[in-house]
C-alpha cells in the first residue's frame, strides 16, 4: 500500500505574543504570511514550493462572498492549485489536515500550507457577541443568550442533570490546564490557580464561571504538510498523519441533537482511530479543544476515553495535570495559553511539537502517538487527527 | 419607546410564524407526509425531506430541556434584563425551540419545569413567544 505519498507534517510555526497580543506589528494577513514563512523555512522549503493553500478565519474583505484563500493567496504571492477554505469553526484546521492529506495522497498537491491568524485581542473585537439575527439565528439571537458561552452553559447544565457532574469537576480541567501552562514559557496565563478560584470566579452564564472560559488573545499559526517521500529530503523530523475524521450537526443551539453528548466528536473520533489502526491505550498525548471546560469533558466522553457520564470522575484528582496519568492539553490550551478565536491550529502545533520532543519542561516522555480533537461553533463540529512520530510503516 | 435589541430579519420561511406570534398564536410547520412538526420553520421537512408543509397552531405548552441564567448581557441593550433565563423548550408537539422564561425568580426554573407560552410585543411587526412557568 505504501507509495511514498503518505501525508506528513514537516513544518510549523506560531506567532509570539506578549500579554495575549501580537509581539510584532503587522496586519492579520501579515501575521499569516510571517508564520507561513517560518513554518516553511524550518522544513527547508519556501513559499514558491507551496501548491496547496488552506485557511479559515474571521477576517475578510467585507461584503458578499468573502474569499479567504483567494485573499490570502494573493497576499502571499502564490497561485495554489489545491485550495480549501472550509470553515466549521475552531476545528477547521483539523479538517484542513484531513483534506490536505487526501490531496497529497491523490497527487493533487505536493506542499500544503495551512494558515491561521487573528488579531481579535488587538482589535478588541470578539465578533461572536451576537450573530446577525438572520436565517436560523433569527430564532435565537433576539433572546439574548451570550454567544457562544450560553450554548455551552446549556450543555453543561444538561450534563449535570443527567450525570451529576459538578462545577468542581469542570474546575479540575481549568486547574490542570493552568499547571501545564506554567511549564510553557509562551503561555499567556501562568499565575497559580485553584479549584476554589475557578468556582469563585464571576458567573458568566450559569453554570459556567469566568475561569471555565477560554482566553481572548491574538494568535497566528501555520502547518506545512507534504508526502513521506518528499519529507526524506527536508530538515525537520516528519510527523505522520495516520487518521482523520470530521462531522458537524447544528448551528442553532436548539438544533443540537443531544445537549449532553457530542455526536460529531464520536463519529469523527471513531473514523480517525479506525483509519489509524490505534486504540485509546496507544495514545500518549491528547490535545482537545478547550473553548470551555465543559467542551473537554464532553469530548473525552465522546471520543471514548471514558464512558458517557464518567467525564467528571476521569478528570478528578488532577489526573490530566503534569505528572498525572493522562497528558492533556500540554501547552496550557485555550484556557491558559492562547485563544485567538479558532484554537484548533494550536492543538495541532502542540501535538506535533510533543511528537518531535521539543517541549522542554512540559515534554511528555516517549510521546509517539497523539490524538488531536477540535470542536467548532457551539459544539457544532468535531474533527479528529491521529499523529505519529516519524515516517510510519 | 424604541426597541434596541436585535429583531428577527423575517424571511419567506418564517413570515407565517412571526405573523401568528403577532396575533397571539404559536404556529409551527407540520409535515403532511410524515406527520411531524418541526422548528425553526423550513421549506423542506428536516425529518423526511418533504415539501408538503403547512403551519399548525400548537398548544404552547412544553417543558424546559435546559437553560442558562445570563448574568452578563451580550450587548448594552440587554443590560437592564440581567439576570434573565434563556432556555431550550421542548414543545408538547415535539420540536425544541430557544426562548426566554419570564420569571422574577430564576432560581425557580428547573430542567423539566412545565412552561406555557406568553407573547411579548417588541414592535408593531414583531412579537416574541416567551414562556412562563406553568401553575
Ligand atoms: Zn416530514
Amino acid at each position: 500500500m505504501k507509495n511514498g505519498r503518505e501525508p506528513v507534517i514537516v513544518g510549523l510555526a506560531d506567532a509570539p505574543l506578549e500579554g495575549g497580543r501580537f509581539a510584532k506589528n503587522a496586519s492579520v494577513l501579515g501575521h499569516c504570511a510571517l508564520v507561513a514563512n517560518e513554518a516553511l523555512k524550518e522544513a527547508g522549503l519556501s513559499m514558491k514550493d507551496v501548491d496547496g493553500l488552506l485557511t479559515a478565519g474571521m477576517w475578510g474583505v467585507p461584503g458578499p462572498g468573502q474569499l479567504p484563500t483567494v485573499t490570502l493567496g494573493e497576499y502571499l504571492g502564490i497561485m495554489p492549485m489545491f485550495v480549501d477554505g472550509t470553515n466549521i469553526g475552531g476545528s477547521a484546521f483539523e479538517a484542513h489536515v484531513a483534506h490536505a492529506a487526501m490531496a497529497l495522497r491523490e497527487g493533487y498537491c505536493e506542499v500544503a500550507l495551512i494558515v491561521y491568524g487573528s488579531d481579535q485581542k488587538s482589535l478588541r473585537s470578539r465578533t461572536l457577541g451576537g450573530r446577525p439575527s438572520v436565517l436560523s439565528m433569527q430564532h435565537e439571537t433576539p433572546y439574548g443568550m451570550l454567544t457562544p458561552v450560553g450554548g455551552y452553559a446549556m450543555a453543561a447544565r444538561r450534563h449535570m442533570h443527567e450525570y451529576g457532574t459538578t462545577s468542581e469537576h469542570l474546575a479540575e480541567i481549568a486547574v490542570s490546564t493552568r499547571k501545564w501552562a506554567q511549564l510553557n514559557p509562551a503561555a499567556t496565563r501562568q499565575d497559580d490557580l485553584s479549584i476554589d478560584d475557578v468556582m469563585n470566579s464571576m458567573m458568566v452564564s450559569d453554570p459556567l464561571h469566568l475561569l471555565d472560559c477560554c482566553l481572548v488573545t491574538d494568535g497566528a499559526g501555520a502547518i506545512v504538510m507534504t508526502t513521506a517521500e518528499r519529507a526524506k529530503d527536508l530538515k525537520t523530523m516528519p510527523v505522520s498523519v495516520k487518521g482523520y475524521g470530521e462531522c458537524h450537526s447544528h448551528w442553532a443551539v436548539s438544533e443540537m441533537p443531544d445537549l449532553a453528548h457530542l455526536l460529531p466528536a464520536a463519529k469523527a473520533g471513531k473514523r480517525a482511530m479506525e483509519m489509524a489502526g490505534v486504540t485509546h491505550s496507544d495514545i500518549d498525548v491528547t490535545q482537545i479543544y478547550d473553548s470551555f471546560t465543559i467542551t473537554v469533558l464532553l469530548s473525552l466522553e465522546a471520543l471514548g476515553f471514558c464512558k458517557p457520564g464518567e467525564g467528571g470522575a476521569f478528570v478528578s484528582g488532577q489526573r490530566t495535570a503534569p505528572g498525572g496519568e493522562f497528558a492533556l492539553n500540554t501547552s496550557g490550551g485555550g484556557l491558559s495559553a492562547l485563544h485567538p478565536g479558532m484554537f484548533g491550529m494550536f492543538l495541532l502545533i502542540e501535538a506535533t511539537r510533543q511528537l518531535r520532543g521539543e517541549c522542554g519542561a512540559r515534554q511528555v516522555k516517549d510521546a509517539e502517538t497523539a490524538l488531536v480533537h477540535g470542536t467548532g461553533g457551539t459544539l457544532s463540529s468535531g474533527a479528529t487527527v491521529i499523529l505519529q512520530k516519524g515516517l510510519q510503516a | 419607546m424604541s426597541y434596541d435589541k436585535p429583531l428577527p430579519v423575517i424571511d419567506h420561511d418564517s413570515a407565517p410564524y412571526w405573523d401568528a406570534a403577532r396575533e397571539g398564536r404559536l404556529d409551527i410547520p407540520l409535515c403532511d407526509d410524515c406527520g411531524q412538526h418541526h422548528f425553526y420553520p423550513r421549506a423542506v421537512c428536516p425529518h423526511c425531506y418533504s415539501d408538503k408543509l403547512k403551519f399548525d397552531t400548537v398548544s404552547g405548552r412544553g417543558t424546559v430541556h435546559t437553560y442558562t441564567v445570563s448574568s452578563r448581557p451580550p450587548g448594552p441593550a440587554f443590560a437592564d434584563d440581567v439576570p434573565y433565563v434563556v432556555a431550550l423548550i421542548d414543545l408538547e408537539e415535539g420540536p425544541r425551540m430557544m426562548s426566554r422564561i419570564e420569571t422574577d425568580d430564576p432560581e425557580a426554573v428547573r430542567i423539566g419545569s412545565e412552561v406555557e407560552v406568553v407573547f411579548v410585543k417588541a414592535t408593531d411587526e414583531v412579537t416574541f413567544p416567551h414562556f412562563k412557568l406553568a401553575k
